[in-house]
Protein backbone atom coordinates (compact mmCIF):
# COMPACT_ATOMS: atom_id res chain seq x y z
CA UNK A 1 0.00 0.00 0.00
CA UNK A 2 2.23 2.51 1.18
CA UNK A 3 4.56 1.39 -2.15
CA UNK A 4 2.06 2.42 -4.60
CA UNK A 5 1.78 5.86 -3.15
CA UNK A 6 5.19 6.40 -3.47
CA UNK A 7 5.31 5.40 -7.09
CA UNK A 8 2.27 7.56 -7.89
CA UNK A 9 4.03 10.82 -6.24
CA UNK A 10 7.55 9.76 -7.70
CA UNK A 11 6.28 9.29 -11.54
CA UNK A 12 6.57 11.04 -14.04
CA UNK A 13 3.93 13.95 -14.10
CA UNK A 14 3.30 13.50 -10.46
CA UNK A 15 4.98 16.61 -9.63
CA UNK A 16 2.90 18.45 -12.45
CA UNK A 17 -0.63 17.44 -11.05
CA UNK A 18 0.76 18.49 -7.65
CA UNK A 19 1.70 22.20 -8.45
CA UNK A 20 -1.06 24.16 -10.94
CA UNK A 21 0.85 26.60 -12.97
CA UNK A 22 0.19 29.29 -15.74
CA UNK A 23 2.11 29.74 -18.97
CA UNK A 24 4.27 32.66 -19.33
CA UNK A 25 4.09 35.00 -21.84
CA UNK A 26 6.96 34.74 -24.09
CA UNK A 27 9.01 36.41 -26.87
CA UNK A 28 11.26 34.03 -28.86
CA UNK A 29 13.14 35.04 -31.55
CA UNK A 30 15.98 34.14 -33.60
CA UNK A 31 19.20 35.54 -34.81
CA UNK A 32 22.46 34.22 -36.81
CA UNK A 33 23.96 33.31 -34.31
CA UNK A 34 21.26 31.78 -31.53
CA UNK A 35 18.20 31.98 -30.46
CA UNK A 36 16.33 34.41 -27.48
CA UNK A 37 13.52 33.81 -25.41
CA UNK A 38 11.89 36.25 -23.11
CA UNK A 39 9.87 35.27 -20.08
CA UNK A 40 7.62 37.43 -18.43
CA UNK A 41 7.61 35.55 -14.90
CA UNK A 42 6.84 38.64 -12.46
CA UNK A 43 7.04 37.91 -8.87
CA UNK A 44 9.70 35.25 -9.42
CA UNK A 45 12.50 35.80 -7.15
CA UNK A 46 16.32 34.02 -8.58
CA UNK A 47 15.63 31.11 -5.62
CA UNK A 48 12.37 30.21 -7.40
CA UNK A 49 13.64 29.76 -10.98
CA UNK A 50 14.43 26.33 -12.26
CA UNK A 51 15.27 25.74 -16.03
CA UNK A 52 15.62 21.52 -16.88
CA UNK A 53 16.77 20.14 -20.13
CA UNK A 54 16.35 16.68 -20.87
CA UNK A 55 17.53 15.45 -24.24
CA UNK A 56 16.00 17.99 -26.30
CA UNK A 57 13.48 19.67 -24.04
CA UNK A 58 13.49 23.11 -21.97
CA UNK A 59 11.80 23.80 -19.01
CA UNK A 60 11.15 26.47 -17.47
CA UNK A 61 9.59 26.95 -14.19
CA UNK A 62 9.30 29.27 -11.23
CA UNK A 63 7.71 30.28 -8.11
CA UNK A 64 6.26 33.85 -7.18
CA UNK A 65 7.40 34.67 -3.59
CA UNK A 66 5.93 37.84 -2.71
CA UNK A 67 6.87 39.98 0.60
CA UNK A 68 3.76 39.94 2.53
CA UNK A 69 2.67 41.58 5.94
CA UNK A 70 1.12 40.07 8.27
CA UNK A 71 -2.47 39.00 8.33
CA UNK A 72 -2.76 39.65 4.79
CA UNK A 73 -6.81 39.48 3.36
CA UNK A 74 -6.87 38.66 -0.18
CA UNK A 75 -9.83 41.35 -1.54
CA UNK A 76 -9.25 40.93 -5.48
CA UNK A 77 -6.68 38.13 -7.34
CA UNK A 78 -6.11 38.27 -10.92
CA UNK A 79 -3.03 35.90 -10.67
CA UNK A 80 -4.45 33.38 -9.14
CA UNK A 81 -1.91 30.80 -9.76
CA UNK A 82 1.23 31.91 -8.34
CA UNK A 83 3.55 29.61 -10.55
CA UNK A 84 4.84 30.04 -14.10
CA UNK A 85 5.47 26.50 -16.38
CA UNK A 86 6.34 25.93 -19.48
CA UNK A 87 8.33 23.92 -21.70
CA UNK A 88 9.75 24.20 -25.65
CA UNK A 89 11.25 21.80 -28.03
CA UNK A 90 14.77 22.79 -29.05
CA UNK A 91 16.29 21.68 -32.29
CA UNK A 92 19.66 19.53 -32.22
CA UNK A 93 21.95 22.58 -33.65
CA UNK A 94 21.14 24.36 -30.97
CA UNK A 95 24.29 24.21 -27.99
CA UNK A 96 22.15 23.30 -24.70
CA UNK A 97 25.57 23.03 -22.91
CA UNK A 98 26.18 26.99 -23.59
CA UNK A 99 23.19 28.50 -22.64
CA UNK A 100 23.00 31.63 -20.59
CA UNK A 101 20.33 32.71 -18.39
CA UNK A 102 19.50 35.91 -16.59
CA UNK A 103 16.58 37.14 -15.01
CA UNK A 104 16.01 40.54 -14.09
CA UNK A 105 12.69 43.04 -12.78
CA UNK A 106 10.57 39.51 -13.74
CA UNK A 107 11.55 39.04 -17.15
CA UNK A 108 13.91 35.59 -17.85
CA UNK A 109 16.32 36.01 -20.82
CA UNK A 110 17.77 32.86 -22.19
CA UNK A 111 20.09 32.84 -24.54
CA UNK A 112 20.69 29.53 -26.46
CA UNK A 113 23.85 29.96 -29.20
CA UNK A 114 23.66 27.74 -31.79
CA UNK A 115 26.57 24.86 -32.63
CA UNK A 116 29.67 26.23 -33.45
CA UNK A 117 30.71 23.13 -35.22
CA UNK A 118 27.44 22.23 -36.73
CA UNK A 119 28.64 20.92 -39.95
CA UNK A 120 25.99 21.35 -42.88
CA UNK A 121 24.77 17.52 -43.68
CA UNK A 122 25.18 16.28 -47.11
CA UNK A 123 22.11 13.82 -48.13
CA UNK A 124 23.36 11.67 -50.81
CA UNK A 125 20.23 10.84 -53.12
CA UNK A 126 20.41 7.21 -54.45
CA UNK A 127 18.79 6.40 -57.78
CA UNK A 128 16.50 3.43 -58.45
CA UNK B 1 -4.28 18.93 -18.26
CA UNK B 2 -7.15 21.07 -19.63
CA UNK B 3 -5.62 23.43 -17.49
CA UNK B 4 -2.73 23.35 -19.76
CA UNK B 5 -4.37 23.71 -22.77
CA UNK B 6 -6.80 26.61 -21.97
CA UNK B 7 -3.77 28.39 -20.83
CA UNK B 8 -2.12 28.01 -24.25
CA UNK B 9 -2.40 31.27 -26.10
CA UNK B 10 -3.69 31.50 -29.28
CA UNK B 11 -4.29 27.89 -29.69
CA UNK B 12 -8.01 26.64 -30.48
CA UNK B 13 -8.71 25.79 -26.91
CA UNK B 14 -7.44 29.40 -25.87
CA UNK B 15 -10.26 30.77 -28.78
CA UNK B 16 -12.94 28.57 -27.26
CA UNK B 17 -11.97 29.86 -23.84
CA UNK B 18 -12.13 33.36 -24.93
CA UNK B 19 -15.98 32.89 -26.96
CA UNK B 20 -17.01 31.40 -23.75
CA UNK B 21 -15.82 34.22 -21.27
CA UNK B 22 -17.27 36.80 -24.09
CA UNK B 23 -20.73 35.28 -24.22
CA UNK B 24 -20.91 34.83 -20.32
CA UNK B 25 -19.87 38.66 -21.06
CA UNK B 26 -22.81 38.78 -23.37
CA UNK B 27 -25.53 37.38 -21.37
CA UNK B 28 -24.30 37.77 -18.15
CA UNK B 29 -23.92 34.77 -16.86
CA UNK B 30 -22.31 35.83 -13.79
CA UNK B 31 -24.69 38.77 -12.80
CA UNK B 32 -22.48 40.05 -10.35
CA UNK B 33 -22.03 43.78 -10.22
CA UNK B 34 -18.09 45.16 -12.06
CA UNK B 35 -16.43 47.96 -11.05
CA UNK B 36 -16.85 50.80 -12.99
CA UNK B 37 -13.14 50.90 -13.61
CA UNK B 38 -12.62 47.05 -14.40
CA UNK B 39 -10.95 46.14 -17.40
CA UNK B 40 -10.40 42.63 -19.72
CA UNK B 41 -9.22 39.37 -18.04
CA UNK B 42 -5.63 39.89 -19.11
CA UNK B 43 -4.85 43.23 -19.30
CA UNK B 44 -1.44 44.22 -18.46
CA UNK B 45 -0.28 44.70 -15.94
CA UNK B 46 -2.43 41.52 -13.58
CA UNK B 47 -3.25 43.25 -10.24
CA UNK B 48 -3.84 41.56 -6.51
CA UNK B 49 -5.37 43.70 -4.06
CA UNK B 50 -5.09 42.54 -0.13
CA UNK B 51 -5.72 44.34 2.47
CA UNK B 52 -4.68 44.07 6.57
CA UNK B 53 -6.17 46.02 9.23
CA UNK B 54 -3.41 48.73 8.89
CA UNK B 55 -3.14 49.28 5.09
CA UNK B 56 -4.53 48.32 1.80
CA UNK B 57 -1.49 46.26 -0.64
CA UNK B 58 -1.78 46.67 -3.98
CA UNK B 59 0.31 44.00 -6.24
CA UNK B 60 0.79 45.14 -9.97
CA UNK B 61 2.68 42.25 -11.63
CA UNK B 62 4.41 44.38 -14.36
CA UNK B 63 7.98 42.65 -15.51
CA UNK B 64 10.57 44.48 -17.49
CA UNK B 65 9.95 48.25 -16.06
CA UNK B 66 12.32 51.01 -15.33
CA UNK B 67 11.54 51.46 -11.47
CA UNK B 68 12.38 55.18 -12.02
CA UNK B 69 9.51 55.57 -14.73
CA UNK B 70 6.48 53.73 -13.40
CA UNK B 71 3.61 56.73 -12.55
CA UNK B 72 1.79 56.21 -9.51
CA UNK B 73 -0.45 58.80 -8.32
CA UNK B 74 -3.35 58.59 -5.76
CA UNK B 75 -6.22 61.24 -6.66
CA UNK B 76 -9.74 60.99 -4.93
CA UNK B 77 -9.67 57.65 -3.74
CA UNK B 78 -8.28 56.33 -7.19
CA UNK B 79 -5.05 54.68 -8.20
CA UNK B 80 -3.51 55.32 -11.01
CA UNK B 81 -0.02 53.05 -12.24
CA UNK B 82 1.49 54.06 -15.30
CA UNK B 83 4.09 53.47 -17.47
CA UNK B 84 5.74 52.14 -20.50
CA UNK B 85 7.27 49.32 -21.63
CA UNK B 86 9.45 48.64 -24.02
CA UNK B 87 9.96 45.68 -26.70
CA UNK B 88 12.61 42.88 -25.45
CA UNK B 89 12.59 42.09 -29.68
CA UNK B 90 15.12 43.77 -31.72
CA UNK B 91 13.40 45.79 -34.35
CA UNK B 92 14.31 46.89 -37.34
CA UNK B 93 16.79 44.15 -37.67
CA UNK B 94 16.31 42.23 -41.12
CA UNK B 95 18.47 39.06 -39.63
CA UNK B 96 16.10 38.59 -36.75
CA UNK B 97 13.36 36.01 -37.02
CA UNK B 98 10.53 36.50 -34.81
CA UNK B 99 8.58 32.86 -33.63
CA UNK B 100 6.70 34.09 -30.56
CA UNK B 101 4.92 37.37 -29.76
CA UNK B 102 3.08 37.17 -26.51
CA UNK B 103 4.65 39.82 -24.13
CA UNK B 104 3.13 43.18 -24.49
CA UNK B 105 5.25 46.37 -25.44
CA UNK B 106 3.82 50.36 -25.04
CA UNK B 107 2.31 52.24 -22.37
CA UNK B 108 -0.29 51.38 -20.03
CA UNK B 109 -2.40 52.49 -17.32
CA UNK B 110 -4.70 50.72 -14.98
CA UNK B 111 -6.74 52.85 -12.13
CA UNK B 112 -7.89 50.99 -8.84
CA UNK B 113 -10.37 52.79 -6.60
CA UNK B 114 -9.51 52.41 -2.99
CA UNK B 115 -11.83 52.19 -0.02
CA UNK B 116 -12.93 55.42 1.69
CA UNK B 117 -10.93 55.11 4.59
CA UNK B 118 -7.59 55.17 3.11
CA UNK B 119 -4.84 57.46 4.10
CA UNK B 120 -3.60 59.06 0.80
CA UNK B 121 -0.33 60.41 3.13
CA UNK B 122 1.25 57.64 3.62
CA UNK B 123 1.83 55.57 0.35
CA UNK B 124 4.46 53.56 0.17
CA UNK B 125 5.46 51.76 -3.35
CA UNK B 126 8.68 49.75 -4.31
CA UNK B 127 9.68 47.53 -7.40
CA UNK B 128 10.92 44.32 -6.90
CA UNK B 129 11.01 41.22 -9.28
CA UNK B 130 8.94 42.93 -11.62
CA UNK B 131 6.10 43.16 -8.93
CA UNK B 132 5.26 46.74 -7.89
CA UNK B 133 3.62 46.78 -4.52
CA UNK B 134 1.59 49.71 -3.29
CA UNK B 135 0.99 49.86 0.17
CA UNK B 136 -1.52 52.91 1.40
CA UNK B 137 -2.17 53.05 5.40
CA UNK B 138 -5.63 52.89 6.34
CA UNK B 139 -6.85 55.91 8.64
CA UNK B 140 -6.20 55.39 12.35
CA UNK B 141 -10.25 55.92 12.75
CA UNK B 142 -10.73 52.93 10.61
CA UNK B 143 -8.67 50.41 12.61
CA UNK B 144 -10.25 48.07 14.05
CA UNK B 145 -10.25 48.53 18.17
CA UNK B 146 -10.44 46.67 21.19
CA UNK B 147 -13.39 47.97 22.97
CA UNK B 148 -13.02 47.54 26.74
CA UNK B 149 -16.35 46.48 28.38
CA UNK B 150 -16.92 48.34 31.52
Amino acid sequence: MSDNKQVTRTGPGAEQEQQRAVLPAVDVFEDASGITLLADMPGVPKEQLELKIEDDALLIEGGVQQPTPDGLEAVYAEVRVPRYRRSFTLSRELDTARIDASLKDGVLTLRIPKQAHAQPRRIAVTSG
Amino acid sequence: MYESILNQPYSLFGQFERLRRELDDVFGVSGLPNSIRSVAPGTFPAINVGRTGSSVEIYAFAPGLDASKIDVTLDRGVLRISGERASGIPIDDPKVQVYTRERGAGSFTRAISLPDDVDPAHVNASYRDGVLQVSVARRESAQPKRITVQ
